[in-house]
């Protein structure tokens, strides 16, 4: 089979793209560390919810030095709980799952985003900067109601964060 | 190819019964195209706050449903289907082997989008109890009309029995001529086809075994995770489905239109056997995030996609060193002169030229999409259908509207009513499609979801880039516009060209290539082979993931719950009765106890 020499010369230079590609993926894994949405979690029973230990009651809690677990519950056409409310400049893991059909769960304007599907839980871990004032949208179709659900986040300087949860000693 | 089969007469004049299966065929789709188009600016206009008053935010998902399935299903395949039979014919330069089963395959093709179609629509009007907002993704739990799905059962269906009308011919033609090469256009019909079997077993599956039983009340819940995987398995390669008969037309008509001759025949061939083997292991990277779905089994679907680019850069080079061969066989000089000798008057030509243009912005964007990590920024948002209307919604489209200016003249012996409503309309179309792709895109970045009626939200702002949400609101607006525009202006010139009375001295005869078939190595013709590597391919991307999701899930989920878009009517008068009877039951049930008492 001839093949034309330029043509030769592209097909080396689109292989080198397709490696780099694959290279850049690569090294965001393993370099800076930006971990997928994965399968770590257990299934859950999506019409049981509210017997679920971490699920009956969406919530933020601490659960280590300057680390934080938020358990949120996606269903048409709302997140729960909203706000959600996280200290800033700490590492917060978002436990979503929905009771429903599947969901989206994406912070606007940031890359945490995920697929919110009934029974199993999408985990996703990100830093929070400075105190600021995100919205929460559901970015996939999940019904009639859809372009209503929405929510919010607001990250809130550590001694706001104290403040409020002031009573339960943490 | 064949330059001697063909000489002063049509496919009209040849084949007159195969031509009246691919008229049918393409009406069918420009029926379809008709109907997306009109749903697209309503769409258009709603979404982006000018014009509320025509539907309810809450109907606006019966027209993106209408939308997605009359033009990603319905448009693209009955083209496909249309396209494919006068390859098949034109290349072997033989008849179907049996006609009636032709018409069968259409018929129930036909007839599977309709059922489909009534479904859907019938979810604008409260006075049938059937509706099917379930966007042309379908994910459950969400749950349409079992006639939604019954009727894209039969759909598939006739597209298999398609398919298997090709390959009886081409085995026909084979016995005729034992020792010939595969004629191109017949090899990417089969290699297409092969890779549709593959695909769509995975949504027939999901479909058959899943979901139209469980429309049906025949079993109680499905698993979300594991139809929404199947639907992806058929959901990648359905839109290489979508483009292969734009390659096929770039490979085999554009060159000759341009004056000139395919460069590389065997490399042509190299190409569709890549799209056969590399379409369907990449379906998972529709759901990089998706939880219950492991990262390994993400990374090789990412690596799998990224050569998925290979097939598609080689064709850039392809074409359009056989379109600059036509310019300098036009006396076209100079490093990038030669553009100018080239027949840009021809809406054919112009408009095919355009769609290859934007597929390569759509293919810089797909390597975003692409990359696992940087996706989780645009992932949902109104990018992805931003990159999907340059690929499907102009690769391919456009390339079929100028595709038509050229083959419809071959298929009725009617010349085209206006080449300059043709120019105009194409060219029409690529300012639209820049303009709202561009601003999609870029809205996309901000964070603005895609499948939305109001995408504007009381409690929080979109972050401010070059142009904000509200301006690139306006460009989606003008640009989906000139799209309805140039949309009637194509049905308009076909219809009248529908008028035109028949003429002789249409036929146009295609090139041969630079280098031939003869060059192309024996066992690119090999389709078993191809076809075994495939399915090998297919078996190490999908055997584990889908035995982790059954594993995890089971066949029919954890506990999900049925959510019918249809039922709620019916779920209203049934909960109400339901209500009535119970309070009749307690207050017999207390009127008992009391007299017992």
């Amino acid at each position: 089979m001839h093949i034309h020499d330029y043509e030769k010369l592209w097909l080396a230079v689109s292989l080198l793209l397709i490696l780099s590609l694959i290279g850049t993926v690569t090294y965001g894994a393993v370099g800076p560390g930006v971990a997928m949405v994965a399968d770590s979690e257990p299934t859950v029973d999506a019409t049981a919810l509210d017997e679920d230990e971490r699920f009956a009651e969406p919530r933020v809690e601490r659960v280590g030095e300057n680390e934080y677990a938020a358990y949120v519950v996606a269903y048409q056409f709302a997140f729960q709980p909203d706000p959600l409310v996280v200290p800033a400049n700490s590492t917060v893991t978002f436990y979503v799952t929905s009771r429903d059909v599947i969901h989206g769960f994406e912070v606007v304007g940031t890359n945490a985003n995920t697929m919110v599907i009934p029974g199993e839980v999408a985990k996703l871990t990100v830093e929070t900067d400075g105190p600021a004032e995100y919205g929460i949208v559901c970015n996939e179709y999940c019904g009639a109601g859809h372009h209503g659900m929405s929510g919010t986040l607001e990250v809130v300087s550590q001694s706001e964060y104290e403040g409020q949860n002031g009573g339960d000693g943490e | 190819m064949s330059q001697a089969l063909e000489t002063d007469r049509t496919f009209y004049d040849r084949f007159p019964d195969e031509a009246r299966v691919v008229r049918a065929a393409l009406l069918s789709s420009f029926l379809a195209l008709a109907l997306g188009a009109f749903f697209g600016i309503v769409q258009t206009l709603h979404r982006t706050g000018v014009f509320r008053g025509l539907i309810d935010s809450t109907d606006y998902y019966t027209s993106l449903t209408a939308h997605g399935v009359f033009l990603a299903l319905s448009f693209t395949t009955f083209f496909l289907v249309g396209l494919f039979t006068w390859a098949v014919v034109r290349s072997l330069d033989r008849p179907l082997v049996n006609i009636k089963i032709t018409w069968t395959w259409y018929g129930l093709m036909a007839v599977g989008m309709t059922m489909t179609g009534v479904s859907i629509l019938a979810g604008f009007t409260d006075a049938v109890d059937m509706s099917a907002d379930v966007l042309f993704t379908f994910y459950a739990p969400l749950q349409a009309h079992p006639l939604f799905y019954a009727g894209l059962a039969v759909f598939i269906l006739g597209s298999w029995i398609a398919g298997a009308d090709w390959f009886r011919t081409f085995l026909a033609w084979r016995r005729e001529h034992p020792d010939e090469r595969i004629p191109l256009q017949t090899f990417m019909v089969l290699t297409t086809m092969t890779m549709w079997y593959i695909a769509s077993s995975a949504v027939a599956a999901s479909v058959l075994l899943f979901l139209l039983p469980w429309s049906l009340g025949l079993i109680e819940q499905v698993n979300p995770t594991l139809t929404r995987t199947l639907f992806w398995f058929f959901g990648h390669p359905v839109v290489y489905f979508w483009l292969m008969p734009a390659y096929l037309l770039w490979y085999t008509v554009l060159p000759t239109i341009a004056g000139g001759r395919l460069f590389s025949d065997p490399l042509a061939r190299v190409v569709f056997v890549l799209f056969l083997l590399l379409s369907t292991p990449v379906g998972i990277h529709h759901q990089y995030l998706d939880p219950g779905i492991a990262e390994g089994f993400k990374f090789i679907s990412m690596t799998n996609t990224m050569f998925l680019l290979l097939p598609s850069l080689l064709t850039a080079f392809t074409v359009v060193a056989s379109v600059e061969y036509g310019a300098r066989q036009r006396g076209g000089t100079g490093l990038l002169g030669w553009l100018t000798d080239l027949p840009w008057r021809k809406p054919e030509f112009a408009g095919m030229m355009l769609a290859g243009l934007m597929f390569a912005a759509g293919g810089f964007s797909g390597m975003v999409n692409a990359g696992m990590n940087i996706n989780y920024l645009i992932h949902n948002t109104i990018w992805v259908p931003g990159h999907f209307h340059l690929t499907v919604g102009t690769a391919v489209a456009l390339t079929f509207m100028a595709a038509t200016y050229w083959i419809w003249p071959q298929i009725t012996n009617k010349p085209i009513y206006s080449s300059q409503i043709g120019l105009f309309q194409v060219v029409l179309w690529f300012i639209g499609m820049a303009l709202m792709s561009n601003a999609m895109h870029a809205q996309g970045i901000l964070g603005v979801p895609r499948r939305t009626a109001e995408p504007e939200y009381a409690n929080f702002e979109y972050p401010a880039m070059l142009g904000g949400f509200e301006e690139l609101n306006v460009q989606i607006a003008i640009g989906g516009t000139l799209l309805f525009v140039s949309t009637v202006l194509f049905i308009g010139n076909v219809v009248l060209t529908m008028g035109n009375p028949r003429v002789s001295g249409l036929a146009e005869s295609l090139s041969p290539a630079l280098s031939g078939p003869d060059d192309a190595p024996l066992v690119l013709d090999r389709l078993r082979l191809w076809v075994s590597i495939a399915v090998v391919l297919v078996v190490l991307a999908y055997a584990l993931p889908l035995a982790a999701i059954i594993n995890r899930g089971g066949l029919l989920g954890p506990g999900v719950g049925t959510y019918p878009v249809w039922l709620a009517p019916a779920l209203d008068a049934l909960s109400a009765a339901a209500t009535a009877i119970g309070g009749a039951v307690g207050e017999t049930a207390a009127a008992i106890g009391g007299v017992v008492r």
